[in-house]
C-alpha cells in the first residue's frame, strides 16, 4: 500500500548525479520521477524507480549511500484547488507534510508523492477524504 | 601464554644488566662503524668507555627522522651492504623516503618480537591469521607475516585491496585472527555486515596498528565483531610493527625492551621524564646490526609504566598514544589532536569515525573543516534531519576542541585511504619562514 522511494545521498561534486543515473541505466532501472533537494554542501535525491530494491542494491554495490523510504502516492484531478484539498486533508488531521513532489502529470489527471510525519495516519486521512491512492506497482511501471 | 618467559618476565635488575651490556656493545659499534654517530659523540666529548650501564643512556645524542633523510639511503649502516638481507622504506609525506635495512639477525629479532606480541594477543600456532597490511616497502605486511610464520600460524598474505575476497576467504578458510590497520578493520566490519556472514566467521582476534586509534574505537571494534582487538605498535625506523603490543588486560602496550629501550622525554627541554608523565617516546635499538639507532625521537606522545602487569610480564607498558607531536595541530593557538575528533565522533550514536580534517587559513584566520562520512545508520531522506546531524556533530566537536568547526557530510568511503591507512589531516596553511 505504500510506495518505496529510493533516496540517495550526493555530495555536490561534478559528475555525482551522472554516476547514479549511470548505475541505474546499466541495470535497466527506469526512473519514473525524481526530485532533488540540496544544500550548498550536499544533496539528497528522491526517486520513484521501476525496481526500488534492486536499485538500492546496485547503488550500494557501486559505493553509493542509498536507502528506501515509505511514501504515499495520491491521485489528483487536474483542476484548481486540487492541491489545496490534498494538503488540507493532512493538516486537518494534524499530520505534517515533510515534502512532496510530482509523480505524474497529464492534461486530465496528476499524482503527487507525499512524505508525511506519520505515514499510517496519512494513509487513513487520505482514505477518509475519499482521495485515490496510486497502486505501488502501477507507479513503478509508469 | 607467554612466548618468551625468560625475557618478558625477567626481573628489573636482570633486565637492566642485560640492557647495560647490550648498550655498551651498541655504542662501541656505532662509534667505530657509523661516521654520523662518531662525529656526534666526538662533538659532545663522549667516548664509548663513558657508557658503563643503561643509566648512562641519557648522555648519548638523539637521532631524528631528518638524520635518516640526510643520510639517505645507506649512510647510517653499521655493516657492509653485503650483510643486509632486506630493505624497507617509509613514504615521507614531505621530501625523501626514509630507508631502513636489516641483517639476517635483525629479521630474526623482529619476528621474535612479533611472535611475542601475537601470543600476547592470545594467538597460538593453532590459529589462522590473515595479514591485511600492505605488503611491500611498508613494514606492516612482511613484519606481521614473518612473525606469524615464526609462531607457526597458518598465515594468509591478503595484503590490502579486495575486501570482499578477504571476507569470503575469512569465512571459507575459518580464519581466527586478522592483522590490519584499525580503520581498515572497521571497513572490513562494514563489508562483513553487508555480506551478512558475521555468524559464519570464526574470527576471534584482531591485531591492529600502523595508525593511532583511541580506546573507544578499540572497544567499538570488539563489540561490532565480537572479538578481542589489540594494539600493536612499531615504526619502521626502529624496526616495524612489534616493538610493543597490549596484552589481554589492555592496560598499555608492553615494550620488547631487551631489544628496544624506551625513554620518555620532555619534548621542549629533552630531559627524561618519570613514570606516568606524558612526553615524547624515544627508542634505542639495543640489538640491531644493520641500522642501529641511538635515542631515536619517535614524535609519539605517551607515558610509561614500569610496574609488573597483571599478566605477569615485567616489560614496561607505554600508554595508548595521546597523539604524535607532529600530528598536533595548532589552530588559532589551540592545540588540536586528530584523536580528539575521533573520540568526539564515536560519542555520537551511529556516526562513523571516518573523518578528515582540513585546516586552512582564510583572511589570516585559521579554519577547520571536518569531513565526516555519512553511513546508513544516520542517512535520512529529510534534509532537516541531515542538518540537525551536522549541527550535532559540530557542537560535539566544538566542545571537544574549543574552536569553531565547520562540519561537512561526505559520501561513504570517499575519504582517501592509502594502504588501508586513512589520511586524517590536510593542512593547507602556508607558513612563511
Ligand atoms: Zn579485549
Ligand atoms: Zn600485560
Amino acid at each position: 500500500m505504500y510506495l518505496k522511494q529510493l533516496t540517495v545521498f550526493l555530495e555536490n561534486r561534478e559528475g555525482r548525479l551522472d554516476s547514479v543515473t549511470d548505475v541505474l541505466a546499466k541495470n535497466d532501472i527506469n526512473i519514473v520521477c525524481l526530485a532533488l533537494a540540496d544544500t550548498s554542501e550536499y544533496g539528497v535525491i528522491r526517486m520513484i524507480v521501476s525496481d526500488p530494491d534492486k536499485a538500492k542494491a546496485v547503488l550500494k554495490e557501486a559505493g553509493c549511500l542509498a536507502r528506501l523510504t515509505n511514501v504515499l502516492a495520491v491521485s489528483m484531478e487536474q483542476k484548481a484547488g486540487s492541491l489545496n484539498r490534498l494538503t488540507k486533508t493532512f493538516t486537518s488531521e494534524g499530520i505534517n507534510i515533510e515534502y512532496m513532489y510530482t509523480l505524474n502529470s497529464s492534461r486530465e489527471a496528476g499524482s503527487m508523492i507525499i512524505k508525511c510525519s506519520d505515514i499510517d495516519k496519512g494513509y487513513e486521512a487520505v482514505q477518509k477524504a475519499g482521495l485515490t491512492l496510486v497502486d505501488p506497482d502501477a507507479a513503478y511501471s509508469m | 601464554m607467554i612466548w618468551n618467559e625468560a625475557r618478558e618476565c625477567m626481573s628489573r635488575d636482570e633486565m637492566a644488566n642485560m640492557q647495560g651490556a647490550r648498550l655498551r656493545k651498541l655504542v662501541a659499534n656505532v662509534y667505530h662503524n657509523v661516521e654520523f654517530y662518531r662525529k656526534k659523540m666526538q662533538a659532545m666529548g663522549l667516548e664509548p668507555g663513558d657508557i658503563k650501564g643503561i643509566e648512562d643512556i641519557t648522555k648519548l645524542p638523539f637521532t631524528t627522522k631528518n638524520d635518516l633523510r640526510d643520510n639517505y639511503p645507506f649512510g647510517l649502516l653499521a655493516v657492509p651492504k653485503s650483510q643486509i638481507v632486506r630493505v624497507h622504506a617509509s613514504s615521507g609525506t614531505t621530501g625523501k623516503a626514509t630507508v631502513v635495512a636489516y641483517t639476517r639477525r635483525d629479521i630474526e629479532a623482529w619476528q621474535e618480537c612479533v611472535a611475542r606480541d601475537l601470543v600476547m594477543c592470545g594467538v597460538t600456532k593453532e590459529d589462522m591469521i590473515q595479514v591485511a597490511y600492505g605488503y611491500g616497502l611498508f613494514t606492516g605486511g612482511l613484519g606481521l607475516h614473518y612473525g606469524a610464520e615464526n609462531l607457526g600460524c597458518m598465515t594468509v598474505p591478503m595484503s590490502t585491496g579486495n575486501t570482499k575476497r578477504l571476507v569470503t576467504m575469512m569465512e571459507d578458510f575459518g580464519a581466527t585472527a586478522i592483522a590490519c590497520t584499525p580503520s581498515y578493520l572497521l571497513h572490513i566490519a562494514e563489508v562483513i555486515e553487508e555480506m551478512g556472514v558475521k555468524d559464519k566467521l570464526k574470527l576471534k582476534t584482531a591485531i591492529c596498528g600502523a595508525e593511532p586509534w583511541t580506546e573507544k574505537m578499540r572497544l567499538q571494534i570488539e563489540e561490532k565483531l565480537g572479538i578481542h582487538a589489540h594494539d600493536i605498535y612499531g615504526l619502521s625506523e626502529v624496526c616495524g610493527p612489534g616493538v610493543a603490543c597490549d596484552c589481554e588486560f589492555h592496560k598499555g602496550l608492553h615494550v620488547q625492551e631487551d631489544h628496544f629501550y624506551a625513554e620518555i622525554i620532555d619534548k621542549e627541554t629533552l630531559t627524561p621524564l618519570g613514570d606516568g608523565e606524558v612526553g615524547e617516546l624515544v627508542f634505542t635499538t639495543l640489538t640491531k646490526e644493520g641500522l642501529p639507532l641511538l635515542r631515536y625521537r619517535t614524535k609519539d606522545l605517551t607515558s610509561i609504566d614500569h610496574s609488573t602487569c597483571e599478566c605477569g610480564r615485567t616489560t614496561p607498558r607505554i600508554s595508548k598514544f595521546k597523539g604524535r607531536s607532529d600530528d598536533m595541530l595548532i589552530i588559532r593557538g589551540v592545540n588540536v589532536f586528530p584523536s580528539q575528533v575521533e573520540t568526539a565522533l564515536l560519542e555520537i550514536e551511529g556516526v562513523s569515525p571516518h573523518y578528515q580534517m582540513i585546516v586552512d587559513r582564510v583572511n589570516n584566520l585559521d579554519t577547520l573543516e571536518v569531513q565526516v562520512e555519512v553511513d546508513e545508520n544516520v542517512f535520512s531522506d529529510e534534509i532537516r534531519e541531515m542538518e540537525a546531524l551536522t549541527k550535532k556533530i559540530s557542537a560535539a566537536l566544538q566542545s571537544a576542541l574549543l574552536i569553531a568547526v565547520k562540519v561537512k557530510l561526505v559520501e561513504p568511503r570517499s575519504l582517501d585511504r592509502f594502504e588501508g591507512k586513512s589520511k586524517r589531516v590536510i593542512d593547507k596553511r602556508v607558513f612563511e619562514d
